[in-house]
């Protein structure tokens, strides 16, 4: 039994993820077999591309109610970029879409910059650092961001034009500033997390993210 | 600014080599792409692009075997382009572990391969490679082929055409300043980036520290791509043979038997024949950060 399986549900760059693992020394296995997600000890939801597109990916694979099974049954389950958001409860990507509402909340849009005096683009692109939300008391030492200095700047690699809105703000334990939104960039409740940046491609910080994760 | 610039680099190759020019013309061998492309990962550099020279002109990417191992030695965003032309090519390069594809020729002749990869892949993989030619009168050309060929698109329309049709980001070159080393066109990509809602990554020019704070601050750049500058940071062409290379294993002439060697193994022309001063990327990202534009320092 692999350690750790990755999702495939069709869509995203799923290999960059297991290389990542391999070149932190942990064995990762790409599926879409229910039984073989069902059977992993830590699940990697991934993703890329649009919610609808994802959402539909996931239930056409069948592997929807696998997720939210291994979900509740309170095994370390982390979803990066697309893979965090369809987390949550529902997204306002191009209509209203359900998501496997593991997390209550929604999926947002970046404010446009228009009418405004910063320039900034969306999709935003690039690296943009973390850090604890404002006014909350939140220890890192037990979450996968234990090996960041809290006082030092982190960057981490981010590429996306939505964000996760959850409903209960403890669970937000890490907030980025994009233009002029302050947004939650990595959600944490009970067994599950979720990153809207890319730990794989977010250099050694992101792959002690993710050595975090496998330590978990 | 609440987010980072990127300082990206960018690897013109030709076979497993890296490979530079001028104007995007006489490409000389330098080095093998694979061990340039470590050392930028290990010094900062915040994404990298691989260039295939030669693959429009050949009708075919073929760097996928490159690919597949710089995404093992490297924990960054990589764009690959050239010689993209369907959605097979683009499967095949993200599974080799390419982040992003940059579509230039294909997207010309055929618009409609920017949507229907975006659909497929999602926007955010799929960047417009734009290469352009300014005019005596000030006009700018869309060039295809690794600047071979010159279509009859405008620069700014096409921009703004390339978002609509579902492209995430710009890669914009200018072809006349490429390896000049004399600065970015900064009156191009004010305009190419004004003009559309979506990152541009500026490339072309780059020469100096101050060119990476212009193209940012007046050319209200993204993203900023560079080639000469720090390629010759590690091997400097001096006037005998062999180049001298800033540590012994980056000497990789003997490896390679293909391409324009003449600069690599005979030095010709030495430092004085550089258009850059040369400089390292992490010093790029400390100038900045000292000048007001945020980027990431590891």
């Amino acid at each position: 039994m692999s350690m750790v399986t990755i999702v495939d549900y069709g869509v995203g760059n799923l290999f960059n993820i297991q290389k990542a693992f391999k070149s932190i020394g942990a064995g990762s296995t790409i599926s879409n077999d229910p039984e073989e997600i069902a059977g992993s000890s830590k699940l990697v939801l991934p993703g890329v591309g649009s919610f609808e597109a994802g959402m539909t990916a996931l239930k056409e694979s069948g592997t929807d109610e696998v997720v939210k099974d291994f979900a509740a049954s309170g095994r370390p389950l982390m979803g990066i970029c697309l893979g965090m958001q369809l987390m949550l409860s529902t997204s306002e990507e191009n209509g209203k879409w359900a998501g496997l509402d593991l997390i209550e909340g929604k999926v947002v849009r970046f404010t446009e910059s228009k009418d405004t005096q910063e320039n900034y683009k969306i999709p935003q692109i690039g690296w943009n650092s973390i850090s604890k939300p404002t006014g909350m008391e939140i220890d890192w030492n037990n979450t996968v961001l234990k090996s960041l200095d809290p006082t030092d700047t982190s960057y981490l690699y981010f590429i996306h034009s939505y964000y996760v809105a959850p409903a209960d703000e403890q669970s937000v334990i890490a907030e980025t500033t994009y233009g002029q939104d302050t947004f939650c960039s990595v959600v944490m409740k009970d067994n599950l997390v979720g990153c809207q940046f890319h730990p794989e491609r977010s250099g050694k910080v992101g792959l002690q993210i993710l050595e975090a994760f496998i330590g978990a | 600014m609440s987010h980072s610039i990127r300082i990206i680099a960018r690897l013109d190759i030709k076979g497993p080599n890296l490979v530079k020019g001028l104007q995007l013309e006489g490409n000389r061998v330098l080095g093998t792409a694979q061990q340039y492309s470590e050392i930028y990962y290990h010094e900062g550099a915040d994404e990298l692009i691989y260039q295939d020279v030669v693959a429009s002109l050949y009708g075919r990417s073929s760097l996928k075997e490159i690919v597949q191992k710089t995404s093992e030695t490297t924990a960054i965003p990589l764009t690959v382009a050239g010689g993209i032309r369907t959605i097979e090519d683009v499967t095949d390069l993200l599974r080799a572990g390419a982040d992003k594809v940059a579509i230039n020729t294909a997207a010309v002749s055929n618009p409609r391969i920017l949507t229907e990869a975006a659909r497929v892949f999602g926007s955010q993989c799929i960047v417009a490679s734009i290469e352009t030619y300014r005019q005596k009168d000030g006009g700018y050309e869309v060039w295809t082929d690794y600047g071979r060929e010159v279509s009859d698109l405008e620069t700014i329309e096409w921009g703004k055409r390339v978002e609509e049709l579902g492209a995430g980001e710009i890669l914009l070159t200018s072809i006349n300043n490429e390896g000049m080393g004399n600065g970015f066109d900064l009156e191009l990509v004010e305009a190419v980036s004004s003009s559309v809602s979506i990152p541009v990554i500026s490339c072309g020019g780059a020469g100096k520290l101050e060119h990476f704070k212009e193209v940012v601050t007046k050319g209200k750049a993204d993203a900023v791509a560079a080639a000469s500058i720090f390629h010759y940071h590690y091997c400097q062409p001096v006037n005998q043979p062999n180049m001298s290379y800033s540590s012994p294993d980056l000497r990789m002439g003997a490896h390679i038997d293909s391409g324009n060697i003449e600069f690599l193994n005979e030095g010709y022309g030495g430092t004085a024949d550089l258009m850059v001063d040369s400089c390292s990327i992490g010093s790029v990202k400390e100038y900045l950060n000292e000048n007001g534009v945020e980027t990431r320092i590891i």
